[in-house]
């Protein structure tokens, strides 16, 4: 048996709210060990959902934009040169019922008198029968990485928001035609998406619809649309489809532990605490307002100013008296 | 260096599939596809801790858009595992090192 370190701080998640939490434990001398996830395509990789994004035009500081990757990196690099020390693996379980919180990756335990939950979200799926087939075989929800795939095609994204108009307008530096496939007749995406949306020649609206059926048995042949006021049916000839729905927080593994709303969100009371002391949370997974990658970064510091307190606020506070009072 | 993976371009793909004696996985991969960068690293690592059983390359899907095509790539990151110069597995999608390992299992 191997003895399990107790650390100060324990970080489950790498996006902005996570590494912000690194950024802020780590300069305060909290040595944050920060689980950055594993690889994958789903938007719960290191670094998260930014790392599917290409240009990000909103994040303060950077005139002419920035990539979402580049951004990512740059994060865990300055939690890095603070001592921030990085696991690169998934925890597939954790007992947070009794200080300090435990976690697992695999079979190897680690634990931590506090505990930031920024564990973010993922993309939602539509939940069709032949969607998981079909994923990396013309269904995607990664535009990023595989809209070069669709040079000359004609594909579609389903959705409504920021996320399917930023995808829309990005696949069609490829495609000769991107459908937009939202099952209202508004949009919720901001104002200006929108109007670039509007002005490009090579999108075009289906409202009211939404995807019932997707064809073809090696690759995407095709989807059957269905309006949802009319009920009417018909078919699309599409060779690609973006699922860009929205989003599902990451929380399974604290189910049962943490107290969440009714779409599993995380529910903190004063600042980032949640129900059970000395754990907060951070970012998408308790946000389903914002989400932001400046709210998520905004949040991430917060959980660390909290951590920071309540660890001080605890009897048996160990290496944290030299922690520096300046942030 | 044994984890260094191989690059492979249109001009030297067949060559290089054909004359590996062992599995080649290929990971195809692009610059501006964030999920791809954080492939490369851990299957150096798998090459590591397995040399003398499975070799890796690496193929830039923009240098080389022809080989891309030819196996019908449509979703990066993708593995294909050849073996005997033929393409025995494919694995579409980023994946942490115990998933790799677990889909690779057959050729190490």
């Amino acid at each position: 048996m191997t003895e399990t370190t107790v650390r100060d701080v324990v970080i489950i998640g790498s996006g902005p709210a996570g590494l912000t939490a690194a950024i802020y434990t780590a300069r305060a001398n909290l040595r944050p060990l920060v689980f950055e996830g594993a690889p994958s395509s789903t938007g719960d990789q290191p670094g998260g959902q930014l790392m599917l994004t290409t240009e990000v035009e909103n994040y303060p500081g950077f005139v002419d934009g920035i990539q979402g990757p580049e951004l990512m990196t740059a994060m865990r690099a300055q939690a890095a040169r603070f001592g921030a020390e990085f696991v690169t693996e998934k925890i597939n379980k954790v007992d947070l019922s009794s200080s300090p919180g435990r976690v697992w990756v695999g079979d190897t335990e680690y634990q931590g008198r506090a505990v930031v939950v920024a564990t973010g979200a993922r993309a939602k799926m539509l939940g069709l029968d032949a969607e998981r087939r079909l994923l990396g075989h013309g269904v995607s929800t990664c535009a990023t990485c595989d809209g070069f795939f669709f040079k000359g095609q004609e594909i579609a994204v389903v959705g409504g928001g920021d996320s399917a108009l930023e995808e829309a307008n990005f696949l069609t530096k490829f495609a000769d035609k991107v459908y937009v496939i939202h099952r209202r007749d508004a949009l919720r995406a901001s104002k200006i998406m929108q109007e670039r949306s509007f002005k490009n020649d090579k999108i075009e609206f289906l409202w009211d619809s939404v995807p019932v059926e997707l064809h073809g048995e090696s690759r995407l042949a095709g989807a059957t649309l269905e309006n949802v006021k009319t009920g009417e049916r018909s078919e699309l000839g599409v060779t690609g489809l973006f699922v860009a729905i929205g989003h599902h927080p990451n929380t399974s593994l604290f189910m049962g532990q943490l107290a969440m709303d009714d779409a599993s969100y995380l529910l903190t009371h004063h600042g980032t605490h949640l129900n059970v002391e000395g754990v907060f949370a951070a970012g998408d997974v308790q946000d389903r307002t914002y989400r932001q990658a400046v709210t998520a970064a905004g949040s991430g510091c917060m959980a660390a100013i909290d951590a920071e307190r309540w660890l001080e606020s605890q009897p048996h506070a160990s290496a944290i008296s030299e922690t520096p009072t300046q942030w | 260096m044994a984890g260094k993976l191989v690059e492979l371009t249109d001009a030297n793909f067949d060559e290089e599939v054909g004359a590996s004696d062992l599995p080649l996985v290929v990971d195809f991969w692009a610059e501006w596809c964030g999920p791809c960068r954080m492939v490369a690293p851990v299957l150096e690592q798998i090459a590591q801790e397995n040399e003398g059983k499975v070799r890796m390359a690496k193929l830039n899907v923009d240098d080389a858009p022809g080989v891309a095509q030819r196996f019908d790539i449509m979703s990066i990151p993708t593995l294909l595992v050849f073996q005997d110069g033929v393409a025995k597995k494919r694995i579409v999608g980023a994946k942490g090192k115990g998933q790799l390992l677990e889909d690779l299992a057959e050729f190490l």
